[in-house]
C-alpha cells in the first residue's frame, strides 16, 4: 500500500495496463514528454518509448477515430482528451462508430478502447474547461461510462476499463486530482464496472451521488448528522451501466432519495435515476425524490462557478426538506 | 502523354527586417512616421499590458492566462484593418485586440471570470475562442455575408500552429476558396501547440502550403518582423476586400512564454532554443529599425513606458473595482427572452444566496 491521490493511482494504472499487455497504447495531446498537463502520463513515456505513449497532433477526431481503427485492429488504446470541453472534435467518431462497431457487426469487430478525460469545475478554469456532460454519453447506447471520485477507485476502474471488450469514457473530476491522499494498492487490480459503493450506510434517507459530488455529499453528511438525519450515501462510480441494485435496496431501506450531481438537472443522470426508481420503489417512498444539481444553464465563468455547483449546505438543506417531509 | 505535372506551387518566405533590424529596401512598406512609431507603441503596450496580465494571476486576482510574449508583432495586422473589417481571434491576440483599440481592462476581465470581459465594446472583434480551430469557419461565414452583401469589407481570423490539425480548419479553408470569401487566414506558428512542437504537428514542410491545396495562395512570413507582418497583411486583406479570394498567411514566431500559467515549458524545451529567439525579439528588432530612421530615443522610450504604465494601471483599478457579478447573471443571456423553468432556477439560486447571506 501506497499513499496515493488521484493523479498518482491513474498514472499507477497505466503503468500496469501497459506492463501487463503490449496491445495497450496511450495517445493523446501533451501525454508523451510532457507527461499531461495534469500529470497523469508523467514518465510513461520515458519507460515505455515514443511508441507506446504517443504525442499525437491536437486532433480529437484524429485521436478518437484512428483509435477506433487501432482498437479494431487489436490494439487496446487508452485516448486521453485534454478535457472533456474539447471531446466534441470526436463526437462524430464515438457516437456514430466506437458505440456501433459491435453491434452493426454483430459481433464481428470490436472497439476496447477508452478515452480519459478531465471533466467538471471547481478550479477556477477558463470556459469550456469546467463542464460535466456524462448524460451526453450516458444517453448514446454502446458506450460505458465511469466517474471515479476516489484514487483507489480511479485506478481499480481504469484498470478494468482498458481491460473492457468495449468502449468506455473514462471521466476523471479535475477538482479531486490532487485532493484526496488515501492508501492505494502497488500491484495491480480491477474494480469492477456497474458496481456502485455505500460510502456511509444510514437509516433515514439515500444520498446518490459520483464525481465531484462525493466529497460535498461526506461534508454534508456531518451537517445532517447534527441535525440527527443519518443518511446513507452511495457513490455510482459507473455511470453507464449504472446499478440500480443497490439504490434500489437502499431505498427500500430509508424510504428517500436525494441524487446529487454538478451537471445541469434537465435530462442529468438524476432524472434517470429518480424515473427509475418511482417506478421500481413506488410502495418504499415515504417522500417526493429531490435531485441537487448545476442549473439549465452554461457554465458560467470561474467568478459565478461556485454558485452553479452544488454545496454541502445546499445538499443538507435540501436533503433535509425531504426527510421532515 | 501519359504522365505529366498537373500541380505545382511554391510558398515565398517575406522578412522585411531581419534580425538585428536592417531593412531590405525593397521590400519595405510604405508607412509615415507616426504609423512606423504606432507599430512600436503598440508592441511595448502589449508587452506591459501582458506583463501585468501575469502579475495579476501570480497574485491570485485573475485565473488561467495565456501571454502573447514574443508575438507582439501580431500587430502589424492591426495597421492593414480598416475600421469596418473584422477580426474572428484566438485566445493568443491580446497585443492586436489592444491595438484594435480594446482596454487593457477587458482582456483582465475575460480572464479574470466575467464573461463581459468578451464584449469588446465599439470594435468588431468576436470574443476570444478557446475550443482550438473551431472559430476560423465563423470568419469564413462573416466574409461571406460581405460577399453577398457586395461590402468591402473583410475578417482576418486567427489560430495557433497546433489548429491547423484540427479538421474545422480545413473545413474553413475549403469554404472560404470554394465560395471566394474574404477572409484573410492568420496562422500564428508559434513553433509549440503546449508541448508539442511543430515538427510532429504536421510532417508539411510549412503551413502556408496548406493553403495551395485549397486553391489559395499561401505565404510564410517572419511573424516577429512586424514591418513584414503588415506588408505581407496588408496586401492580401486589399486582394480579399477586391474579390481576389482568401489567403493563408503563417506567422513565423515563437512563444517566449509557457502555454499558459498553468504550464512549465521547461519541461520540453531547452535554454539554448528560447535564447536563440530571445535575439529574435520583435521590439528590439523594430527599436533598432526607428533608430536607424531616427524616430527612436531613449527619452522617448522612457515617456512612453511612463505613459503606457500610467494607463495600465488605471485599467487595472477599473478592473479591481470591478464587483462580484450577480448570480442570477448566469441565467439572463441564454436566451432573449428566459423560459418560466430558467426564471424559476433562478429565483431558487437567488433566494439560496440571500438565506446565505442572511445567516453571516
Ligand atoms: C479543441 C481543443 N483541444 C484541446 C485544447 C487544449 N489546448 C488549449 S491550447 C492548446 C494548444 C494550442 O496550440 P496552437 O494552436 O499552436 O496555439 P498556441 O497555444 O501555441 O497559441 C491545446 C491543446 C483546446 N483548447 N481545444
Amino acid at each position: 500500500m501506497t499513499q496515493m491521490n488521484m493523479i498518482q493511482a491513474l498514472n499507477s494504472a497505466l503503468f500496469h495496463a501497459l506492463e501487463k499487455d503490449s496491445s495497450v497504447l496511450l495517445l493523446g495531446e501533451d501525454v508523451g514528454l510532457n507527461g499531461g498537463v495534469f500529470r497523469v502520463t508523467e514518465g510513461l513515456q520515458k519507460k515505455f518509448g515514443e511508441k507506446k505513449v504517443i504525442d499525437t497532433p491536437l486532433s480529437e477526431s484524429g485521436i478518437v477515430g484512428s483509435s477506433i481503427g487501432l482498437a479494431i485492429a487489436g490494439f487496446k488504446p487508452v485516448a486521453e482528451i485534454q478535457f472533456s470541453g474539447f471531446i466534441y472534435p470526436a463526437f462524430d467518431q464515438l457516437i456514430s462508430h466506437a458505440a456501433r462497431m459491435r453491434n452493426r457487426t454483430r459481433g464481428k469487430y470490436s472497439c476496447p478502447l477508452v478515452v480519459r478525460t478531465p471533466c467538471s469545475g471547481g478550479v477556477r478554469a477558463l470556459e469550456h474547461h469546467s463542464e460535466s456532460t456524462e448524460s451526453i454519453f450516458i444517453h448514446t447506447p454502446g458506450l460505458k461510462v465511469v466517474m471515479p471520485s476516489t484514487p483507489n477507485d480511479a485506478k481499480g476502474l481504469l484498470l478494468s476499463a482498458i481491460f473492457d471488450p468495449d468502449p468506455v469514457i473514462f471521466f476523471e473530476p479535475m477538482k479531486l486530482y490532487r485532493q484526496l491522499k488515501q492508501e492505494v494498492k502497488e500491484d495491480f487490480f480491477e474494480i469492477p464496472l456497474g458496481k456502485a459503493k455505500i460510502v456511509k450506510p444510514g437509516e433515514h434517507v439515500s444520498m446518490v451521488s459520483f464525481g465531484t459530488m462525493v466529497p460535498q455529499c461526506i461534508k454534508a453528511l456531518e451537517l445532517l448528522d447534527k441535525k440527527g438525519i443519518s443518511a446513507e450515501l452511495i457513490d455510482l462510480r459507473s455511470l453507464s451501466p449504472l446499478d440500480f441494485e443497490t439504490i434500489q435496496d437502499s431505498v427500500h431501506k430509508t424510504g428517500r432519495l436525494a441524487i446529487v450531481h454538478e451537471a445541469p438537472r434537465t435530462l442529468g443522470l438524476g432524472a434517470e435515476i429518480a424515473a427509475t426508481i418511482a417506478e421500481r420503489n413506488v410502495l418504499d417512498l415515504e417522500a417526493p425524490i429531490t435531485r441537487i444539481t448545476g442549473f439549465d444553464t452554461i457554465m458560467p465563468y470561474y467568478r459565478l462557478e461556485n454558485d452553479f455547483i452544488p454545496s454541502s449546505e445546499r445538499i443538507a438543506f435540501e436533503v433535509e426538506k425531504i426527510v421532515r417531509f | 502523354m501519359a504522365k505529366k505535372t498537373v500541380f505545382s506551387g511554391k510558398v515565398e518566405f517575406v522578412q522585411v527586417l531581419d534580425k538585428d533590424g536592417k531593412a531590405d529596401k525593397t521590400l519595405l512598406p510604405k508607412l509615415s512616421k507616426e504609423e512606423l512609431k504606432q507599430l512600436y507603441r503598440w508592441m511595448v503596450f502589449a508587452r506591459i499590458a501582458d506583463e501585468k496580465c501575469l502579475k495579476l494571476q501570480r497574485a491570485g486576482r485573475i485565473g488561467t492566462f495565456a501571454q502573447i510574449l514574443g508575438q507582439e508583432a501580431q500587430v502589424g495586422v492591426a495597421l492593414a484593418l480598416k475600421k469596418n473589417d473584422w477580426l474572428v481571434p484566438s485566445f493568443r491576440e491580446n497585443a492586436l485586440i489592444w491595438a484594435l483599440g480594446a482596454k487593457a481592462e477587458d482582456i483582465y476581465q475575460l480572464f479574470g471570470g466575467f464573461e463581459k470581459g468578451q464584449q469588446f465594446s465599439g470594435l468588431n472583434i468576436l470574443p476570444i475562442s478557446v475550443p482550438v480551430g473551431t472559430h476560423p469557419l465563423h470568419a469564413v461565414g462573416i466574409a461571406w455575408a460581405f460577399k453577398l452583401r457586395n461590402e468591402k469589407k473583410v475578417v482576418a481570423t486567427f489560430f495557433g500552429d497546433g489548429a491547423t490539425s484540427e479538421g474545422d480548419f480545413h473545413e474553413a479553408l475549403n469554404f472560404a476558396s470554394v465560395f471566394q470569401v474574404p477572409c484573410v487566414f492568420f496562422c500564428q506558428n508559434n513553433q509549440y501547440a503546449i508541448s508539442v512542437p511543430r515538427k510532429k504537428q504536421s510532417h508539411a514542410q510549412t503551413l502556408a502550403q496548406k493553403g495551395l491545396a485549397y486553391g489559395m495562395d499561401g505565404i510564410q512570413v517572419d511573424g516577429n518582423d512586424v514591418l513584414a507582418v503588415y506588408r505581407v497583411a496588408r496586401t492580401a486583406i486589399e486582394k480579399a476586400r477586391f474579390g481576389g479570394g482568401p489567403t493563408l498567411v503563417e506567422l513565423v514566431t515563437y512563444r517566449m512564454a509557457d502555454h499558459t500559467t498553468a504550464d512549465d515549458a521547461t519541461k520540453y524545451r531547452t535554454k539554448t532554443e528560447v535564447e536563440y529567439w530571445k535575439k529574435r525579439d520583435p521590439i528590439l528588432r523594430m527599436q533598432h529599425y526607428l533608430k536607424t530612421k531616427r524616430l527612436w530615443t531613449e527619452k522617448w522610450e522612457d515617456t512612453l513606458g511612463i505613459q503606457i504604465r500610467s494607463q495600465i494601471e488605471k485599467s487595472v483599478q477599473i478592473y479591481e473595482a470591478l464587483s462580484q457579478p450577480q448570480v442570477g447573471e448566469m441565467f439572463d443571456f441564454l436566451f432573449e427572452k428566459k423560459t418560466p423553468e430558467l426564471e424559476q432556477q433562478k429565483n431558487k439560486l437567488q433566494n439560496w444566496k440571500n438565506q446565505e447571506e442572511g445567516k453571516v
